[in-house]
C-alpha cells in the first residue's frame, strides 16, 4: 500500500499487478528473488523491493513537489526512527496481538502494543507541530509508514476487542487517522476493513491449519 | 569552540557505534566520544534515548538523533564531502536494500548462533551461510560495496570483517568459508587495510575476552 500512496502523491502514473495470495507470479519471483515479497516497485526493469526503501525511490526520483521526505537532515532522521519503528518493534506486536488466541495472551500482549501507541502520539505531535499530518501540511513518511497499518489496527481493535486508537488517550492520532484515510492520495488504497478481517480469519486459519468453516 | 558540536555516545565494543565513527573519520568531522556503560546506563543515555536507551547516539548541535544506519544517513546528508551513499536514487535504493537484509539475516541470524547450542545453532549458522551467499553475489568483482571507495553498504556491513570471526572462534561456528566465499573473504582484507579503519576498531584481545564472557553468561549455555 504504501508506494500506491506515495505514487498517487507524485501523481506517477503506474500499472498495478496484483498477486494472488498463496501463490507467487514469476514475474515476483524474478523480481524479488531474495525476499519473494510484496511490495515490488518495477521501474523500467529496475526492480525495487521493501515498501520504506521504494517509497524513499520513488520520493528521490520524482523529486518534483510535493515532497514525502522531509528536506532536513534532522527531519528526515526523525522520520526513519519512527518508520522504522512502527514497521520492526510495533506491527510485528500489533499482528502478534491480532493472532493470540486465548485471553491471557491477549492481556499480556496488549501493553507494548498501547506503548507503542502513546509513544506515536507524543511523536505525532513533536512532528505535526500543529498541523495535519506528521509530514506537516502535506503526508509524510511516517503518515505513510503508520497510516498503512490502520487497517490492520481497526481489525485488531475487533478481532482481539481491544482499544487501541482511544479520543481520550490519543486524541491527535484519532483525528489524524480521519484525516489520512480521506486524502485524496489514499483513498480507494486503504481496503475496507471487513475485508481485512475476513482475510485476517483465512490466514489464521492457514496458521493454525484449521478448516475455515466450522 | 567548534561552532558544530558533534558528540558520540557509546560502547567500545558496539558493532553499531563503530558505523557511526568510520563514518564521521571519513568525512573528517570532528567529534567528542562519550564512553557509555550499558550493564550501568547514565542518566545522560536515559535522558537521551528514553525509548530505547540503547548506544549509539549521536548528538550534533543539541539534536538527538539514533539507530546507527539512520545515523549514516544523517551524517551523509550533514556533511556533504566523500559522500558514502550513492547518488543514483536505485543505487541508492539497492545499497539500503541490502543493508536491512545483512541486519536481518546475516546479523542476527549470527548472533543467534552465536547465543546457541546444538541444534538451534545449527540451524541458525546454516541459515546465516545462505544469506552469505547473496552478499557473495553483490561483492563480485568489487573492491568495496561503493566501488571504488568505501561507503555507506561496505560501513553497514563492516561488523562482518571485524565481530563475526570473534563470534565464530568463541561459539565454533564457522559462516564466512573463505574458499566458499572468495569474493566476501577479499573484500574483509580490504575492509580491514583501508587507513579510517585499520586504526578504529576494537582491540582483539580484548574482544575475545568480551564475548567469552558474554557466552559464559547465557543462560542457555551450561557452566564447565
Amino acid at each position: 500500500m504504501r508506494p500506491w500512496i506515495a505514487l498517487n502523491i507524485k501523481s506517477v502514473n503506474y500499472e498495478f499487478l496484483e498477486e494472488t495470495f498463496g501463490s507467487k507470479s514469476q514475474l515476483l519471483l524474478q523480481s524479488n528473488p531474495v525476499h519473494k515479497k510484496i511490495p515490488v516497485l518495477i521501474h523500467v526493469d529496475k526492480p525495487i523491493p521493501e515498501s520504506l526503501i521504494i517509497v524513499q525511490y520513488i520520493d528521490e526520483l520524482w523529486s518534483s513537489s510535493p515532497s514525502i521526505l522531509a528536506s532536513d537532515p534532522y527531519d528526515h532522521a526523525i522520520e526513519r526512527f519512527w518508520a522504522a519503528y512502527t514497521d520492526e518493534k510495533w506491527f510485528p506486536a500489533l499482528r502478534g496481538l491480532r493472532v493470540a488466541q486465548e485471553d491471557e495472551e491477549r492481556k499480556a500482549l496488549k501493553g507494548p502494543v498501547i506503548e507503542g501507541i502513546v509513544l506515536l502520539e507524543e511523536a505525532f505531535g513533536k512532528c505535526s507541530k500543529g498541523k495535519a499530518f506528521f509530514g506537516g501540511d502535506q503526508i509524510g513518511l511516517i503518515d505513510i509508514a503508520f497510516g498503512c497499518c490502520l487497517g490492520w489496527l481497526k481489525v485488531t481493535e475487533k478481532l482481539s476487542r481491544v482499544k487501541l486508537l482511544d479520543e481520550e488517550k490519543t486524541p491527535g492520532l484519532v483525528k489524524w487517522a480521519e484525516r489520512f484515510c480521506a486524502d485524496g492520495a489514499v483513498k480507494g488504497v486503504m481496503p475496507e476493513t471487513e475485508k481485512l478481517v475476513e482475510f485476517s480469519k483465512v490466514l489464521l486459519a492457514k496458521l493454525s491449519g484449521a478448516p475455515t468453516k466450522k | 569552540m567548534a561552532n558544530q558540536e558533534v558528540k558520540l555516545l557509546s560502547l567500545w565494543v558496539s558493532r553499531f557505534g563503530r558505523r557511526v565513527e568510520w563514518a564521521l573519520k571519513l568525512k573528517g568531522v570532528d567529534y567528542e566520544y562519550i564512553e557509555e556503560d550499558i550493564f550501568n546506563k547514565s542518566s545522560l543515555l536515559l535522558e537521551l534515548n528514553p525509548v530505547t536507551q540503547k548506544v549509539p547516539v549521536l548528538v550534533h548541535d543539541g539534536k538527538v538523533i539514533l539507530e546507527s544506519l539512520i545515523i549514516l544517513e544523517y551524517i551523509d546528508e550533514t556533511w556533504k564531502q566523500n559522500p558514502l551513499l550513492p547518488q543514483d536514487p536505485y543505487e541508492r535504493a539497492q545499497a539500503r536494500f541490502w543493508a536491512k537484509f545483512a541486519e536481518e539475516k546475516v546479523m542476527d541470524v549470527a548472533w543467534t548462533a552465536f547465543c546457541s547450542l546444538g541444534e538451534e545453532k545449527e540451524k541458525a549458522e546454516k541459515l546465516a551461510i545462505e544469506a552469505v551467499e547473496k552478499i557473495e553475489e553483490v561483492i563480485k568483482g568489487k573492491k568495496f560495496f561503493g566501488g571504488e571507495s568505501i561507503g555507506y553498504l561496505d560501513i553497514a556491513l563492516g561488523w562482518i570483517a571485524h565481530w563475526l570471526p570473534i563470534w565464530e572462534e568463541v561459539a565454533s561456528v564457522h559462516i564466512v568459508d573463505p574458499i566458499k566465499f572468495p569474493a566476501t573473504t577479499a573484500w574483509v582484507k580490504n575492509f580491514l587495510n583501508h587507513g579510517v579503519i585499520k586504526d578504529n576498531l576494537p582491540e582483539r584481545e580484548r574482544m575475545l575476552v568480551y564475548f567469552h564472557q558474554y557466552r559464559k553468561t547465557l543462560s542457555s549455555i551450561p557452566h564447565p
